[in-house]
């Protein structure tokens, strides 16, 4: 824990507009668990690529176990023993788990003795694995396993860990953190990059703070309260959200017996669904990625139907319809992928906002459209939402990922929902965005819409929503009060830890 | 009608034949679709194989040197669309198409004085023992050398995907180009190497069509065998083995057919020559209903970001 193992001196990488690290300097010692912390576009992934190999810096230089270190590719970096989980998978859905961790060797054995050494890895650091399950099956913390098991076959000196946490269950949080632990015992330096600040203050030694590609600060997290480390991030102080009275009405949606054969190879089916949700009220429904959320955003929009009475919108049947006619009554969605689902990437603000909002907000007439309109109505979002973006005419795949997501929930706020259903709404959202989204959200629920918040980010869950429940392999969990549920209740209502059983049935 | 004028070994033995051009120009293009390219120029790179193998047969009067041409042909043409897809990032679909348009243009006009020649004769293997039993030596063991060097690819291809490092980083690209990049592979190197391999493919089947199953060369005679090679690889799931069993069917109906024809059976030829269309396309769709699925990243334009 003494041995200096990387030392990062005034690493700077510039994009054409943007510079990305700005001199950036910090020592990781051995055995330590580093934070780096920052809000989206602080350049975190710009820097971790750096020191993977797959970046390369314009100036600045690195020093890895005393001697220089600037690796001109991934391969060069893992020989030496720097290894990285990826914040998106980077695993290959059809191929099985041995193939996807022969890939990322640089000789690997055959494929026997590769398994036989994926289970003796397995089962030292308890993370269960079946080495000839198909990837595209496995349950994001499995997939997650694959990708840790990997980098652990090379016995790395640094393990570097970009957004590790967020689509795990408390529990399968809890195993990881024990895998952790282990190898730093081990002398293993990680290099942790995260936005669930609490995490951070349980795991990490140090933490370096990032803001807009600079080292604005370091800080030992266990010391430093998590609002101070936000503030930092941010650069000033922001408020959090606060949840205005409300009063409960009429039920406006109720859901009952829902069940959807889910369209995709890979996806979950829901089965037999049941919730009411009130006016003024916000239901949380959390779960891991992968259990039916999307399917459950789906069925509630209306791009899947169903029988006519399991979705009822004050009273009367809408299963049947498709989302114009739901939007039209008011039921209006927000579903996670920003770009492609949510938002068309290639398509300008102002045709974004006319594509949901072309007959609520009129802007079509007889079926012509009315841009005029569309444009002011954009920039009443990007006003009222504090979009950052030179202006309405610019394509939504400009926009970083907090300001499209802020537009994107700013797009649905306004049209006066009856009934929002939002999947994600702060996914990849720095905190200061993450709490102007959710107090948009609390501040329409207040005004009479019913809200259901569908995220795997629990915190937001509890601090939103009035009651919660959880989607487990396409079923939902009974409803309970949101308030003074504890963690632990909330991951058996997650479903515990998934794939345990796997290796066990298997040894 | 007299049916009896079928001979079934002269049947089963020209089945192989026929189905040895689209069969490995289907090889190739297999490659390339698991490594997440979709080329729609087959059909020209096989009539620019076809014209190259020729030519040069004929000027040097040695097959073997024309099939070595007719696969550095193809494989010319499929740098072009390398350059296209690859490097300009234009989009897949168009530039297959071009490069469809574009081979058979070229291929006329390379093929010019070539119209009405006759090419050298390329010879029959005739392997002791094998080739003398009875009704087998003739099927199976009387060909010339490509139609073995066809099955010989199918056992290559297949083991080399399944059972090598280098098939598995070929699949993985084609998986998910995104996360081949991340962990280093070189994806648009591994690509190149792909396509330049299924037009080398592509025009030694076209090679055999002009060489030794026509044996002459006409403009346009590959008449949409690439567009069959393309929809073979689609319905035989991106796996080498249907692969061959769709080619084999396809070259069977084709040659029965032609039988039919000639015995004079009473039914309308044009029925008899869509036939081998429709009969291989229902069979492998009926064949491809299993859960396998294209290569995640086929035609998706790859671009290293950051």
């Amino acid at each position: 824990m003494t041995e200096t193992l990387l030392t990062i001196s005034g690493l700077t990488k510039a994009y054409p507009g943007v510079v990305a690290n700005d001199n950036v300097s910090f020592e990781i010692g051995e055995g330590e668990v580093h934070a780096l912390l920052g809000e989206n576009g602080a350049g975190k992934s710009t820097l971790v690529k750096m020191i993977y190999g797959l970046v390369k810096p314009d100036s600045g230089s690195m020093t890895f176990q005393g001697k220089p270190f600037a690796p001109p590719e991934p391969r060069i970096a893992r020989a030496l023993g720097v290894a990285m989980v990826f914040q998106h998978f980077s695993l290959f859905d059809a191929l099985n788990v041995a193939e996807n961790i022969s890939l990322g060797m640089e000789d690997p054995p055959s494929q026997r003795d590769l398994a036989a050494r994926i289970r003796e890895v397995s089962e030292t650091y308890g993370l269960p694995l079946d080495p000839f399950r198909t990837v595209g099956d496995l349950s994001a913390g499995e997939r997650q396993r694959v990708e840790i098991i990997r980098c652990l076959l090379q016995d790395p000196r640094l393990l570097i860990m970009d957004e590790p946490t967020s689509v795990l269950t408390p529990q399968e949080v809890e195993i990881l953190f024990q895998t952790l632990r282990k190898l730093t015992a081990e002398g293993v330096a990680i290099l942790y990059i995260s936005h669930k600040l609490e995490e951070i203050r349980t795991l990490c030694d140090h933490a370096t703070i990032l803001r807009l590609g600079k080292n604005v600060g370091t800080c030992i997290p266990r010391e430093t309260s998590a609002r101070d480390m936000a503030e930092q991030m941010v650069g000033s102080a922001f408020e959090a959200p606060a949840r205005p009275d409300r009063n409960l009405g009429a039920v406006a949606l109720d859901v009952s017996g829902l069940s959807v054969t889910s369209p995709g190879t890979f996806g979950t089916s829901l089965r037999n669904i049941h919730f009411t949700v009130q006016q003024g009220e916000i239901l949380g429904i959390g779960g891991v990625a992968g259990n039916g959320q999307d399917e459950l955003l789906a069925a509630l929009s209306g791009e899947l139907t169903t029988d006519a009475n399991a979705i009822k919108l004050h009273g009367s049947p809408v299963g049947s319809f498709g989302p114009t006619a739901r939007r039209d009554l008011g039921l209006l969605t927000a579903p996670e992928e920003r770009l492609g689902h949510a938002a068309a990437p290639d398509m300008s603000l102002t045709e974004n906002a006319m594509l949901t909002a072309a007959s609520r907000e009129k802007l079509m007439n007889k079926g012509m459209l009315n841009w005029a309109k569309a444009r002011i109505f954009a920039n009443r979002i990007i006003e009222e939402f504090d979009v950052r973006t030179p202006g309405p005419e610019n394509a939504a795949r400009a926009l970083s990922g907090g300001n499209l997501q802020k537009f994107v929930i700013g797009r649905e706020v306004l049209q006066r929902p009856e009934v929002l259903v939002v999947n994600q709404p702060t996914w990849g959202v720095d905190a200061a965005a993450a709490a102007s989204i959710r107090q948009a959200l609390l501040d329409l629920a207040a005004g009479g819409a019913a809200i259901i918040c569908i995220s795997q980010d629990l915190d937001e869950l509890m601090e939103i929503s009035d009651r919660f429940c959880a989607l487990n392999e396409g079923r939902l969990s009974d409803i309970r009060p949101a308030l003074g549920l504890s963690v632990d209740e909330i991951g058996l209502m997650m479903g515990g830890a998934h794939g345990m059983e796997v290796s066990h049935a298997d040894a | 009608m007299d049916l009896s004028s079928i001979s079934p070994v002269l049947l089963l033995a020209s089945l192989m034949v026929a189905a040895t051009p689209i069969l490995i120009a289907a090889l190739g293009e297999l490659v390339v679709e698991r490594a997440g390219v979709l080329n729609l120029g087959i059909e020209g790179m096989m009539i620019t194989g076809a014209i190259c193998g020729f030519a040069v047969a004929v000027e040097t009067g040695s097959p073997l040197l024309g099939f070595i041409a007719a696969a550095i042909g193809g494989a010319l043409l499929s740098l072009l669309f390398v350059l296209l897809t690859q490097f300009a990032l234009a989009n897949q679909v168009a530039s297959g198409l071009a490069l469809t348009l574009f081979g058979l243009g070229l291929s006329a006009l390379l093929g010019q004085k070539y119209v009405g020649v006759k090419p050298p004769p390329i010879a029959k293997l005739h392997i002791p023992v094998l080739s003398d039993i009875p009704f087998f030596g003739p099927v199976l063991f009387s060909h010339d050398i490509v139609v073995y060097l066809g099955l010989a690819l199918v056992v290559a291809v297949w083991y080399m995907l399944k059972y090598t490092r280098a098939g598995l980083i070929l699949r993985g690209v084609g998986e998910n180009h995104d996360a081949a990049h991340a962990l280093g592979y070189k994806v648009i190197r591994v690509r190149i190497m792909a396509i330049t391999f299924g037009g080398a493919c592509a025009g030694v089947g076209g090679a055999y069509i002009s060489l030794i199953r026509v044996p002459q060369w006409t403009e346009g005679m590959t008449a949409g065998a690439g567009w069959i090679a393309l929809a073979l690889v689609v319905f035989a799931s991106w796996k080498a083995g249907r692969v061959m069993l769709g080619a084999y069917l396809f070259g069977g109906v084709t040659v029965l057919q032609l039988n039919l024809q000639a015995a004079g059976v009473s039914i309308p030829v044009e029925y008899l020559s869509m036939s081998p269309y429709v009969i291989t396309i229902i069979v492998l769709v009926i064949m491809s209903a299993d859960k396998s699925r294209a290569p995640a990243s086929l035609g998706r334009i790859f671009h290293a970001t950051q």
